[in-house]
């Protein structure tokens, strides 16, 4: 670090630890939510483990969105409590919180038309003034590369198409370089391609040591990418741990209300999960 | 940097950066210097006339740096009619440039302004009241203080009227606007049917946005409001570029999204009540200004902030000479002026708008 900007450095914020693989780096413990009058979280339990990929998956409606938001200490328990690096949610600072946890929102959305590379830059600002402030234009290249938006990194953000606004957040928020990753529906907007790639960076990202947690609506990328699954159905999870074992047709027929076959990959024997249509 | 950086993003990005903060130095330079000249024509264009070679001289010789005093007229019209009522200009323009900018930051909306959204007329409100009750409690700085209250009040009562799950409509910002003006511009009608002639003569050309009547006093009056906003605005321009991320995001971005908002809703005010406070309602500097800069060197706040400040107090110091100028010996009130160039601004910009991106949403 340069002098200057070591006069200036944030010396009372606590940088995360690495932690050991498969201990817990959130956790809800009977965690309860309430967004008005409605229950949406019931009596939750669920860690996000560090080296995982945690898929929340359920129909509409489940309490997929308010889990994560709750994960990233968005939002107050009405009973129970959330754990972030094993400290109360609440008893962080926003600064620190923004050094531990990385969060992409179901949509993103811009104010002004910043270009694409400022964009994803804006995912380093809660390590300006800190030791790993140095990281910056490295983390930026480096997120930009993996989802493939370097191409277009001159580019206003409003000038994009959906998939690749999609992207460009998901770059923002592996610039930010956290070790916990809170994915909403990352894959909503993109093609096969970009689907399989963005899987294929929780992935890695999982087996550097980070925890991610990704809610997904396709049941299939979860089954193949995912270490562990949990189902929520009414604000509840109704079973969670690996997909091979949760993903049955008879429990997820019910949480859908639809009907569905599940049966092996014939190569990789990865369930694959379809709903039951007609001849 | 090394060969295989050149290939990276980093190597292409680090270019573009050096590139883009090289427009920004420059624009500020050009920014600088034309205000530097419009300031010493403003100075010595009017009625009188004093060569611009003697203002320097009037002004090296006060500040002690040889030069000599011009004879008692030229001395007398320099140091109490111009200078004080170019330091206005100056004040009063950069306070609406930079309160536009963090507006539209604050709001994530680019029509954010305030005029159009109301605050304005809100402050005036507290002036004319004061005008019209004749208050003086607080001295000169009476009026400026009953306009801060008024345009924080206002502020506060927009921002809570208009948003809606963290985001401010466009639609609803300019009809809460259009009720807000409504309603400021009752009270300010009552409080003018209560006033006696002096009073509703002294409101009227207030209204109208002049700085004619500018003296050091004036100056003083607005000098605090007004510094100490722009003094404290560049200090949130990179947590107002999170902020056009959404409030959310910017929170997990570690911005503390309240006190942003508290600090800023307060530079606001402070900033339209300044300039409201000795110059009436001019509308349009705050709109404008951003938007050029924006399109300039793009909608970081870190330039954008400052840049809006310089680039008012630009228009603001041009405005008030030409509002003298133009129609000599009358005088254009400013308002009627920045009124009159602004609003075709704002019609271009809904046109270009609609093209580019099909309106705002």
């Amino acid at each position: 670090m340069n002098p200057v900007r070591r006069l200036f450095a944030v010396r009372d914020r606590e940088l995360p630890s690495p932690v050991p693989a498969g201990s817990p780096v959130a956790e809800a413990d009977g965690l309860s939510v309430r967004l008005g009058r409605r229950q949406v979280l019931d009596s939750v339990g669920l860690a996000a483990r560090a080296g995982e990929v945690l898929a929340l998956v359920g129909p509409n409606g489940a309490g997929k969105s308010t889990l994560l938001a709750a994960l990233a200490g968005d939002l107050p328990a009405a009973g129970g409590e959330v754990r972030i690096g094993g400290r109360p949610a609440a008893a962080w600072s926003a600064p620190e919180l923004a050094l531990r946890r990385a969060v992409l929102p179901q949509s993103a959305v811009l104010s002004f038309p910043f270009p694409v590379e400022d964009v994803v830059r804006m995912g380093r600002a809660p390590w300006a003034g800190t030791a790993r402030g140095d990281e910056d234009d490295a983390a930026v290249a480096t997120a930009m590369a993996a989802t493939e938006v370097t191409d277009f990194a001159a580019r206003p953000f409003s000038a994009l198409s959906g998939g690749e606004r999609a992207r460009v957040a998901l770059a923002r928020v592996l610039a930010q370089r956290t070790p916990l990753l809170l994915l909403d529906e990352p894959t909503a907007a993109l093609d096969l391609r970009h689907q399989e790639l963005v899987l294929r960076i929780c992935r890695e990202r999982a087996a550097a040591g980070d925890a991610v947690v990704v809610v997904l609506h396709d049941l299939g990328l979860a089954s193949a990418h995912a270490d562990r699954a949990a189902v929520l159905h009414g604000g509840r999870i109704a079973v969670a741990g690996p997909p091979a074992e949760v993903f049955t047709g008879a429990l997820l027929g019910e949480v859908y209300r639809q009907p569905v076959e599940v049966f092996p990959h014939p190569r990789t024997g990865v369930p694959l999960i379809v709903p039951v249509r007609g001849s | 940097m090394t060969a295989a950086a050149h290939h990276s993003p980093a190597g292409t990005d680090g270019v573009r950066t050096v590139r883009r903060r090289g427009r920004a130095f420059t624009l500020t330079v050009v920014l600088t210097a034309a205000l530097l000249v419009g300031c010493l024509l403003s100075a010595g264009l009017g009625a009188y006339s004093i060569p611009l070679g003697d203002v320097l001289s009037s002004v090296q010789h006060r500040t002690g740096l040889g030069g000599q005093a011009l004879d008692r007229v030229g001395e007398s019209v320099l140091w109490n009619v111009r200078l004080p009522r170019v330091v206005l200009a100056l004040l009063v323009g950069a306070s609406l440039g930079c309160a536009g900018a963090l507006m539209q930051g604050v709001f994530g909306n680019p029509l954010a302004e305030p005029g159009v959204i109301g605050i304005s007329s809100g402050a005036a409100v507290g002036a004319v009241a004061c005008i019209a009750l004749g208050l003086d409690f607080f001295g000169n700085w009476t009026i400026t203080v009953c306009a801060f209250v008024a345009g924080l009040a206002t502020v506060l009562l927009v921002y809570v009227l208009s948003r809606s799950g963290g985001r401010t409509e466009v639609v609803t910002l300019i009809l809460t606007g259009i009720a807000v003006n409504a309603f400021a511009g009752a009270l300010i009608g009552l409080f003018i049917f209560f006033a006696d002639n002096a009073q509703i003569t002294q409101i009227t050309f207030w209204q109208l946005g002049s700085l004619a009547q500018a003296t050091w006093p004036k100056v003083l009056a607005v000098l605090p409001c007004a510094v100490l906003g722009l003094l404290v605005a560049p200090f949130y321009a990179r947590e107002l570029d999170l902020l056009a991320l959404g409030e959310r995001p910017a929170r997990h971005l570690g911005v503390d999204v309240e006190r942003l908002r508290i600090v800023l809703v307060l530079v606001v005010a402070l900033l339209t009540a300044a300039a409201v406070a000795v110059a009436g309602i001019i509308s349009f500097v705050g709109l404008l200004v951003p938007h050029l800069l924006r399109m300039a060197n793009g909608p970081g706040h870190r330039f954008l902030v400052p840049g809006s400040a310089l680039g008012g107090a630009l228009v603001l110091v041009a405005g008030d000479l030409a509002a003298r100028t133009v129609a000599d010996p009358a005088e254009l009130p400013l308002g009627v002026l920045t009124a009159l160039l602004g609003s075709p601004f704002f019609f271009w910009l809904l046109r270009r708008t609609r093209r580019k991106q099909g309106g705002w949403a």
